[in-house]
Order: structure tokens, then sequence, then C-alpha cells
């Protein structure tokens, strides 16, 4: 078996064969969606707390629903309803969460490191759901379990990572997790979007323009832009983004003609990806949201039905 | 503190100053807080005689970069804390900054600092603010402050933005012969940065802090104090550029100083996402703790490899002329939070010399020259005629290290308030076991 | 070394015989129901599953819809367990409501196999009835489940170990006991 860790916190430092393990389990979990009761008792009586400092409905459901298809019971926390807002630390947070013996907390948290900082912290399992620009684990092998459903995920396979990379923890998680498998990663972005850095890690293929990014590609990963970030002069303006960075029918043609599109959502329409693409058979879209609930009760599953050694 | 007339004879020691170019085996007879006598076999009567076998005295270390947090900030460390860390890591002379709360921007908060430090077994030397409130705005009373005793100015852990204030105040300092110590910045590219800006930043998606925001303001400051033809001092250097900027000013003349902390020339970047890479480090902290442990966390940050080895490089050929601790003391909990959230600054008096002569050890420097960082060209920068030196006469300040004993940093037993250390776990070779101040032991390991 | 201490209870040809005659009992107590379903418990429930499928199919041309059953996520240990848990598809391409089951596993043991399996079945759908064919009793149920085909009981106590091989993932056939102190750590043959 290969996943066997107290945390899910990152893909960084997966092997692997402790991604294949999660994608094959993931595999298994896909079933119980078509299901006329699509619940299963595994984590009967197990806590899962949803602990979400930044607001991200999709992901906090994907993550409800999947504890709820294992029969855990699971609980939300937002940022709002929290004590956070009164000036206490994630430590004094996390202490008082665990005081109330969850088994699995999933966490979500605009700072870099908020889920290393609680793992190393409280006793019960801890599933990073996005920290800052860092990691977004789940994120990323949903996208690799969508990918398996029409591509074979091994060398040879090239994935064009296209948007915003510098404050993109899907992007990182991604690329983490393609890199151990021994896929080719090209990342596009603005030069103002690119992190410093970034082309000396070996292994990611820097790419200045989408169309080098594209050319043959076997999937095309597009990214959200972030409007709200606009005012930080990352881009001159909405329009001159989607004009050059876009992905639009022609475009696409460069890639490899079964070429998939994804998109983590929520989409920008008419910004990073038209609406033609979005809508076509070509995008897989709606395939990465089904399949987001699926991974993320093989993660839980993985974690919380795990006995103690 | 100075006015005993106790002797003491130091038998057996490897004395090494810089500043007379000494290093022999030679016994040191202190008299009166004074050093009276330097000889191969000296006897006295009177003295009270410790025979040290070896051991090495070298000039009491002077610190010319320090937090000590009072007044303000007494939860950090105090006046009396801050100094009793100072001599337990051979310090015997700590400048410290004027970031605390009032800032040090009066003669009434540099005469308080002057009289909280009556009691601390260090010499504690008050650095004045540059402009008021460390707000950028306008000069403090330079001359009202030196005259309550402020050996330099400085506004470190901010920039002075505004290079016509800057200017003002090199052109009136000179006028005291008393330094402005520079923590060289430009905010707009600094913005919201947490650790270097490379490899790692990218990688984990922290916000990257570039060389070129410490680059670009040394550059100003050069070009200032060489226009102006007065002295500046730059505080931390932690780049590559930066390092090249002040050689090459030194090169045409320019009255240009600078200093460097141990944890910019011991870490590099990689020690944001692990603490353990290359040392075996305390097995308590847990992987987790390893990665992003805000320990790591200062500014300037930890930079590349690259700028380690230029650092290294610039310390052993001169281009840096000091060793300074940027000693930052936080509390546990200010530190215990998320990266982006934690304050700047680490500690850095109990394990700079300790790590100082591992530079040696490593072949980076030799004693002289480790006496010269250490001692003698901070004295000489701050206008410290009476000490970094133990010649006859001066200033009986002086540190004794056994270069081999073991031992392991272990934050638990600071006697600063603060633990806020990189340097937890690490093995080390070479302590200071004595430390004299005015002729008198303060410290005893 | 251990294979010394096992008992053979059946060999090959033993297996093949209870096999034909269960399926012969499945096919003659079930002769009047029209939806008739066999669903195997992963993994060598599966295998005999599919071999009865095939014994009725040559003998009475009655081909009979098979379903996958995976019970790890129904299985009431899984906190006790000090492995880790591996998931396998379930695959039910029919509808239960108003079928007979046949389940049908390798060994019954203490009957908590079943029950999970059971719950599971019921999550399904509403079946008309579930029929339990195991090829192996070996007594000392925990649960009050009876099977209503066995193949051989073989009377063990708990510190025995009752092992049965199937050619489909160990590569012959083969029901052996052996003393639970003697087996060895990487053994993976069935046990409930
Ligand atoms: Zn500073």
């Amino acid at each position: 078996m290969g996943f066997k860790r107290k945390d899910l916190l990152g893909t960084r430092d997966l092997s692997a064969l402790e991604i294949r393990s999660l994608l094959e389990s993931a595999e298994s979990f896909k079933e119980i969606a078509e299901r006329p009761l699509k619940k299963v008792p595994a984590l009967r009586g197990k806590t899962v707390i949803n602990l979400f400092f930044e607001p991200s409905t999709r992901t906090r459901t994907s993550f409800e629903i999947a504890a709820k298809r294992l029969s855990a019971d699971a609980v939300n926390m937002s940022a709002s309803t929290s004590s956070v807002v009164k000036g206490e630390s994630l430590l004094d947070t996390v202490d008082n969460i665990q005081a109330m013996a969850p088994d699995i907390i999933v966490i979500r948290h605009k700072f870099v490191g908020a889920a290393h900082l609680i793992a190393g912290r409280v006793g019960a399992r801890v599933v990073n759901a996005g920290d800052g620009a860092n990691e977004h684990p789940t994120q990323a092998l949903l996208d690799l379990l969508t990918i398996s459903e029409h591509k074979k995920l091994e060398p040879g396979l090239t994935v064009a990572i296209i948007g915003d990379i510098a404050h993109s923890r899907v992007a990182r998680s991604n690329i983490w997790a393609l890199l151990t498998l021994g896929i080719t990663v090209r990342v596009c972005a603005p030069p103002t979007m690119l992190p410093r850095g970034l082309d000396k890690i070996p292994g990611v293929v820097v790419c200045a323009r989408p169309e080098a990014a594209l050319a043959g590609v076997d999937v095309v990963m597009m990214l959200r832009i972030q409007l709200e970030r606009q005012d930080r002069m990352l881009f001159p303006s909405i329009r001159d983004y989607a004009r050059i960075f876009g992905l639009n029918r022609q475009r696409l043609e460069l890639a490899a003609p079964d070429a998939i599109v994804m998109h983590p959502g929520p989409m920008n329409r008419g910004v990073e990806i038209t609406s033609e693409v979005a809508d076509s058979d070509r995008a897989v879209i709606l395939n990465q949201v089904s399949n987001g609930v699926a991974l993320r009760m093989a993660v839980l599953f993985l974690l919380g039905g795990q006995g103690h050694e | 503190m100075s006015n005993n007339n106790s002797s003491l004879l130091l038998k057996n020691a490897r004395l090494i100053d810089a500043g007379q170019n000494l290093d022999e085996k030679a016994d040191i007879l202190l008299v009166a807080g004074k050093v009276a006598e330097i000889g191969a076999s000296i006897n006295s009567t009177a003295a009270t005689v410790l025979d040290l076998d070896g051991a090495w005295v070298m000039p009491g270390a002077i610190d010319m970069h320090v937090h000590l947090r009072e007044p303000g900030f007494e939860h950090k460390e105090t006046i009396l804390t801050g100094a009793r860390a100072a001599v337990a890591g051979g310090f015997t002379s700590i400048a410290c900054m004027a970031n605390t709360k009032p800032v040090n921007d009066s003669a009434a908060v540099t005469r308080f600092i002057l009289e909280q430090a009556r009691l601390a077994p260090a010499k504690v030397l008050p650095i004045a603010a540059i402009s008021k409130g460390m707000q950028g705005e306008e000069l403090v009373e330079m001359g009202d402050l030196v005259a309550a005793g402020a050996v330099a100015f400085s506004e470190d852990g901010k920039t002075v933005a505004d290079s016509k204030l800057l200017r003002h105040a090199l052109e009136y300092a000179s006028l005291f012969n008393k330094p402005l110590l520079c923590h060289c910045q430009d905010n707009a590219l600094f913005a919201n940065g947490v650790i270097h800006e490379g490899v790692i930043s990218a990688a984990h998606g922290l916000e990257g802090i570039p060389t070129l925001a410490e680059d670009l303001d040394i550059a100003r400051t050069i070009m200032l104090a060489e226009y102006l033809d007065v002295p500046v001092h730059i505080c931390h250097v932690s780049s590559k550029e930066g390092v090249r900027l002040i050689k090459s000013a030194k090169e045409r003349g320019v009255k240009v100083t600078a200093e460097v902390t141990p944890h910019h020339l011991f870490l590099d970047e990689r020690a944001v996402v692990d603490l353990a890479y290359g040392e075996t480090l305390d097995e308590s902290l847990k992987p987790e703790q390893l990665c992003y442990n805000t320990a790591t966390k200062m500014s300037p940050p930890l930079r590349s490899a690259a700028d380690v080895s230029a650092l290294r490089q610039a310390l052993a050929d001169g281009t840096l002329d000091a060793i300074a601790t940027d000693h930052a003391p936080h509390e546990a909990t200010e530190k215990a939070v998320e990266y982006d959230l934690a304050p700047f600054g680490v500690v850095g008096l109990e394990t700079a010399v300790a790590l100082s002569l591992r530079l040696v050890q490593e072949k980076v420097l030799t004693p002289l020259e480790l006496s010269a960082r250490l001692s003698l060209t901070p004295a000489a920068i701050l206008g410290l005629d009476d000490r970094g030196t133990l010649a006859v006469g001066k200033a009986a300040d002086l540190m004794i290290i056994d270069p081999e004993l073991q031992w392991i940093v272990d934050p638990g037993k600071f006697y600063s308030k603060a633990r806020n250390t990189p340097f937890t776990g690490w093995q080390m070779s070479g302590r200071v076991i004595k430390t004299i101040v005015d002729g008198e032991i303060v410290f005893t390991l | 070394m251990s294979e010394n201490k096992e008992n053979s209870v059946c060999s090959a040809q033993d297996v093949t015989q209870m096999l034909k005659r269960i399926a012969f009992e499945i096919a003659d107590r079930n002769s009047a129901s029209e939806k008739l379903v066999l669903i195997g418990v992963l993994t060598r429930g599966v295998s005999l599953a599919r071999r009865l499928q095939k014994i009725i199919s040559t003998a009475s041309g009655r081909e009979l819809p098979l379903g996958i059953l995976d019970i790890t996520l129904y299985r009431d240990d899984l906190s006790i367990a000090t492995h880790h848990p591996v998931v396998r598809k379930t695959e039910i391409p029919f509808s239960l409501d108003g079928v007979t089951v046949i389940l049908i596993d390798d060994v019954l043991y203490t009957g908590r196999t079943v029950r999970a399996a059971m719950d599971s079945l019921i999550d399904f759908g509403r079946p008309q009835s579930i029929q339990l064919a195991v090829l192996v009793d070996r007594g000392c149920h925990e649960l009050p489940i009876a099977a209503d085909f066995v193949g051989v009981r073989v009377p063990a106590s708990p510190q025995d170990r009752v092992m049965v091989r199937v050619a489909e993932s160990d590569g012959f056939d083969k029901v052996t006991v052996m003393p639970r102190n003697s087996i060895p750590q990487d053994s993976t043959s069935g046990e409930e």
C-alpha cells in the first residue's frame, strides 16, 4: 500500500507510488456516486472539520460531500464564524478544535505553511485544502485522476499550465505531482506572474508565449486569473491579458488533436478561456468536479480509516 | 564598574589580538579595570591568578547591532537580560538600536537606556534614531543625543526612504564624528516579501524579497556618502551584489564600512523549508516544524548559497569589516504563527562567537582576522578608542575561549529572554568560558 | 518450512466437485426465481462466483448476471485494523430491487464479512432475498449468520487458520488448516 502518512500537506514530497495508490483508490470511489444510495459507512462516527479561513464554496462543498458519503460527521468552520476574527492565533484556534477531538481537519488558509503549522501541533490528521500560493494537493490529484481518464500518466505526456503561476497553489501542486510521474511540464505566464527562480527547478520548461507552451501538448490547464489582483500592476488590463494569454479555439488548435482542456474553476469566461473552448467536447472541467469528490473520499478514507500502529 | 582596584593575572593564555597583531602564548595582568602588562611570564603577588592552560584570550567582542527592546517591549528582552546574554556569548560591548517604544530619538530615552544599563554586566551603547519617531520626516537633535551618550544613528528595521533627509543626516552626523548605520532596503521592491526571492520562494509560493531591494539602496547610500565625502556604515549585508558595490566603493576611497551577521554566513534560503539541511538538529522538532520554521525569518532574509559564499569571501578579504548579530529577540508566541505573520528577526548574542570560531575552523578567517572582525573594527567604526584591543592601558574587556569545548545549542539555556534561533541543536566546537569587563569576571560557564 | 504444518482438507479435485454440487443446489433451489444474480465478495469470492456462473451456464444454459463486491468501506474493524486498507472497485451493473442474490465468499468464519456485505447490498437496493454460498464453513460464528450452500464444513478452533487457495489468485485450488502461529507473515491467502 502506498499511502501511509498522517497528513496530506502537499504533493511535493509524495512518491510516485503514493500518488498512484491515491489515484487507484479514488478510482474505486467513483462508482459510489452512481449508486442509488450514495453513502457508505466507512467513516461512521468520525468527525471531519472543514476549517476554511478563505471563502471557497467549491472546495469546501466537495470535501463536505466526500465526508458525508463516507458517513463521517462533517462540520464546517469558516473564518467569519470562528474566533479568528477576534484576533486569536491559528494555534489557539486549532488547540480549541483539537479539544473537540476531531479525526480529520481539512484546512484552507491564505498563508503558506498554515497546514504544516497545525499538522505539527494536533493529533488529528490534517488535509491541506490550499495554503497561500503553496499547495492544494487534492486539486492536483483530482486533475491527475481526470487526465488518467483520457491519457496514460507516464513519461511522454506533456502538460501545459498557463496563467498566474506565481500566485497559484494549483499550479505548484500539479507541477510537483506531474514531475514525480515523469511527465513533461510547460508553464506559461506573463513575466509579472512567473516567479523568479522557477526556471531553476529541474524539469520545469518555462515558455514566454502561450503558442510555444501549447504546441503539441496533450493536456492544457488554464489557471484562474484573480481579477482582484489587478491593482498590483501585474497586467495592464483584462482585455490585454485575454488577448495574449487567453485560450481560444485558434490557440487550442496548436495543441495535439486529442488534447484535453482543464480548469480548476471558477472560470472567468472570456478572460483566461473562451466559452467556445470551455463548453467544447475537449473540455473536461465538469469531470474534474465529479472526480474531486471521489478523490477527496479516497483521501479522507485513507487518512481516517487507518488503524493506529 | 571600572572603579575597582583589584588585579587579575591570566597565565598561560594564547593571546589573540588584532590591535597588536599578536597571536602568542602570554600572561596578561589586569589592574584597576585596564590591561596593565603583557609578557611571557608575569608574576604578581597582589593579583588573583587564573591559569588558563592554553585557552584563548581575545578582546571582548563588540556587537554594533543588537535590539534590546527596552523601553517598550520588555516581554521580548530587557537591557539586563540582553546584556547577560551578551556576556554569556563573549560580548563586552553592545550597541542597541533605536526602534524601542518610545523610539530612542531624544536625550531622555538615551539617558534612560544608560541608566538601566548601570547594573548590566556588559557595556551598553545607545544608538539614536535618525528621524523623530523613526517617521522619516524630521531629523533628531543629534547634538543633544551625542551629549547624552548616543554612539551612532540608525533607523534600523526601516530605511530612510527620503534621499534628501538621508543626505542631511549624513552631513549633520559628520559634525560629531558619529556614524550612520544604514539598514538598506527599497520598500517598494521589498513589499510584502518574507523570504529571499529565489528557487525556494518560487517553489513554495512565499512572497520573495529580491536582493535588488537591498542592492539598490546600498548603491544609493554609497553614492550619497561618496558625493558628500562622509563615512557611512551598511548594516547586515546579505547579497553578493551588495558586497560588490561595497568593494568597489572602498576601492574608490569611499568611507564605507559594512557588517555581516552569523546567520547570513551559515544559512541559506533552503533553511526556510528544511531547517535540518546540512546539520543534525534537535530531534524533538517534528518534520513539519522544520519546514516554514519562523526562526528562519529575518530581514534581510537568508539568501542563496552563492550569496553566502560571497559574504564569506568578503569577510575574509575585509570588504565586510565586522561581524554583528542583529540580535532581535521575540517572544515564543509571537513567532508561533503563520510564516507570513511572524515578526522578522533572530537572536544571536549567545551563538555568534561560537559560530565565528567555526569560520576559523573552516579556514575562512585566521584567529587574528576573527579578532579584528569581532572587536577591533567595530570599536573603530563606533569611535571607541578605549577598547577593541588588549594593548596596555586599554579597558580590560576580554573573553576567554576554550577552542575545543564541544556543546550543542540549546535555546532553553539562553540567558536571553528569547529563544528564536535557527541554530537549535547545532553541534559547536569552541565556546566562551569566561567574560571579563573592566577587569571583572562577569560570566563564567 | 511452514508448508509441512499445513493439513490439506480438500484437494483441487474436491474443490471442483464441491462447486459443482453448490451450483446444482443453487439452480435447483432457485429454479422458480426469474431474477437470480451472483455476487462475489472480493477477492476469492469473485473467482468462485465466476466458476459457479460458468458451471450453471454449461449445465442449464442459464446465464446469471455477476456482480463484484468490495466490502472494505463496510467493515466494522477499520479502526482496529493495523494494516492500511485497500479499497477496490465494486461493480454491480444491474439493479438489486426484487432480485434473489446469491452472495458468494470463500470462507465463513465470524460472519462479519457477510454482515458487511449484506449492509452494502441493501444500500444498493431491495433484493427479494439474499442467500449465502461459501466453499468452507469453519464454524466459530460471532453473528447469527448461517450459509445456505456449503462446500465443506471444517470445524476449526480460533487458533487455527483455514486457508482457501484458488487457481485465479494462487495458481492452484486447495483448502488447508494450519496453526495460526506457523503462518508466514507475508501470507495473503484467503481467510475471512
Ligand atoms: Zn536591520
